[in-house]
């Protein structure tokens, strides 16, 4: 009776494990289920290899996502090529250099920075950053693909931060110790030694942080300025995947070939984030089993 | 270029680049704080919006960001302990925990909008609630159980092994020794991360877009089928949906600033807690 009552506790907590997958498994079932129509409807090509996103046209439709897309790569691009040496530069200070006592600080300031919700952080962009970025490029208004990527940049510093961080302390001290003893600085032994021995622990950190900037939503949403038209250059107006879905589903109705296409859309990104995020899953895994 | 002066400006643009970050979170709150504190009143807190959301309060908002975190709490909690109670307790190493393990790092990369569309098909459409509270509230806790199942496992793991060893030598069950060591430890580090967690999913606009969040209420919510009002799509409404943004802008102000203090107290407290927390254990 009591081993009965053991087992079935276990399977009890089991069970609620293996909820986490069923989630995860649903959650693609349903995107693909109500995407489906859509891509019968409109067609791979029509979807993928269009960039005329005019659902609401009533004469000629179309739903191709080559725009958003394309504006999602830029924003994301732009994002990472700011937070990714400030990250990077930022995890090795706290792991290599930094004293206790700031560490002591930049830690929560980390912490918090990831807690700031992303609406406020859009609200910044428009209020505080793109008169900014008005002003000293001499546009009408600030709010463009810049002005995302600098927002994404700053959602997607503290995971990569703290995943970074995480990798180069992890490195194991003979690494420091061999390259001091051989007579190289400490600044020498951290860029030769340190940071090549984790490097597949920050390209991972990297990645989840790019998947981060790709699925943000409120941020883009509010301050890249949403022209749906293939993106030109940093300074023109963009409209994301993410932004594109959050401004179009809440007025289409249910079950068109519209909101149909939304869902694809969805499927997408979901497909896209999962990518990396199982492919920087497999690096950190290989990583690990090395040490 | 000698080796002293290369590996003094190197640690100086390291250390520029974490006072870079210091400088963007000071900015984020002193401009937040600085614009938003001369609006905060007890009116602006307890009343609801008058005159097409240009005068009044944000109390609807609040109440319904409070209610919909309810929800949450009661969804990515339960689960979320228990998820970690498998894993850290029960499960051995194999093919199914690395899946398990693996499912929860991949739904915490998810898009929180596609996390919306999920909510939308499922809960909205598939189960028939509707855009409400109780879709948004189950949305946002599936959303969270990544997170309470990551803190309620490090809760877990600080407890001590001679904590589970002690127990089942004196004859215990292993649930037994579970549910009377290990748990009462692990409980406060548990609730402290899933509260965390809870802060991020009250701050979260995209997955309650289409789930039940509104506009604008002359009410109250009064069952979990109503809509709602919520803190963070109130200010993204004040921000880029009104009609007259430059009149509401303090308003947004002022509801960012809610929004902001509701992160740092609970992140400060969980540093707090979690420090001493840690010391405990250490002894």
């Amino acid at each position: 009776m009591h081993q009965f009552k053991e087992k079935l506790i276990k399977y009890f907590f089991l069970l609620n494990g293996i909820l986490v997958i069923i989630i995860l498994v649903s959650i693609f079932y349903l995107l693909l289920k109500n995407s489906w129509p859509a891509f019968s409807e409109i067609g791979f090509r029509g979807f993928f290899a269009s960039a005329d996103w005019n659902p609401t046209s009533y004469e000629k439709p179309g739903y191709g996502i080559l725009g958003q897309v394309l504006s999602t790569f830029m924003v994301t691009l732009g994002a990472m090529v700011i937070a990714v040496p400030l990250g990077v530069a930022t995890a090795a200070y706290i792991a290599e250099v930094a004293n206790p006592r700031i560490k002591g600080v930049l830690k929560p300031v980390i912490e918090i920075l990831a807690g700031i919700p992303s609406v406020v952080i859009g609200f910044l962009g428009i209020v505080l950053l793109g008169p900014v970025i008005a002003d000293t490029f001499g546009l009408s208004n600030g709010l463009n693909a810049i002005n995302g990527s600098i927002l994404l940049a700053i959602m997607s510093l503290p995971t990569i931060i703290s995943l970074s961080e995480d990798a180069i302390s992890s490195v194991p001290d003979k690494y420091r110790e061999a390259s001091l003893g051989l007579g190289a600085s400490r600044w020498q032994t951290l860029i030769r030694s340190v940071l090549p021995a984790g490097l597949s622990g920050i390209i991972a950190s990297v990645m989840l942080g790019m998947g981060r900037a790709i699925g943000e939503t409120m941020t883009v949403l509010m301050a890249t300025g949403n022209a749906p038209a293939l993106p030109g250059s940093f300074f023109d107006s963009v409209r994301t995947m993410t932004a594109t879905i959050a401004i179009e589903l809440g007025e289409v109705p249910y079950n068109t070939t519209h909101y149909y296409a939304l869902f694809a859309v969805g499927l997408v990104l979901f497909l896209m984030t999962f990518i990396i995020n199982l492919v920087s899953d497999i690096i950190l895994h290989k990583y690990q089993e090395v040490e | 270029m000698s080796k002293r002066l290369k590996e003094k400006i190197g640690f100086t643009v390291l250390r520029l680049a974490g006072l870079l970050v210091i400088i963007i979170l000071g900015i984020i709150l002193y401009d937040i704080i600085s614009k938003g504190i001369g609006v905060i009143s007890w009116e602006f807190l307890s009343q609801m919006p008058r005159n097409g959301m240009t005068e009044g309060g944000i109390y609807p908002a609040i109440i319904g960001t409070f209610y919909v975190t309810i929800i949450t709490a009661l969804v990515s909690i339960p689960l979320g302990i228990f998820a970690a109670i498998y894993l850290n307790e029960y499960a051995k190493k194999g093919k199914l925990t690395r899946l398990i393990r693996l499912a929860i790092r991949n739904l915490s990369g998810v898009p929180s909008i596609v996390f919306g569309l999920f909510g939308v098909a499922l809960f909205v459409q598939g189960m028939g609630f509707g855009t409400s509270i109780l879709s948004a509230g189950l949305t946002l806790g599936l959303m969270t159980l990544p997170i309470t199942v990551t803190a309620s496992e490090e809760a877990l793991k600080t407890v001590p092994r001679s904590y589970r060893e002690g127990s089942l030598a004196l004859g215990a069950t292993k649930w037994q020794s579970i549910r009377t060591n290990v748990l009462p430890a692990a409980v406060p580090g548990m609730l402290t991360g899933s509260i965390l967690g809870l802060a991020r999913a009250a701050g979260e606009t995209a997955p309650i877009l289409f789930t039940g969040a509104a506009f604008f209420l002359p009410f109250l919510p009064d069952s979990p089928f109503s809509q709602f009002m919520a803190l963070p799509y109130h200010l993204y409404i004040l921000a880029t949906q009104h009609h007259a943004i430059s009149q509401v802008r303090p308003l947004a102000y002022g509801t960012a600033l809610v929004l902001i203090t509701l992160v740092l107290i609970v992140n400060l407290t969980a540093i707090i807690v979690r420090a001493r927390f840690r010391k405990r254990f250490k002894r």
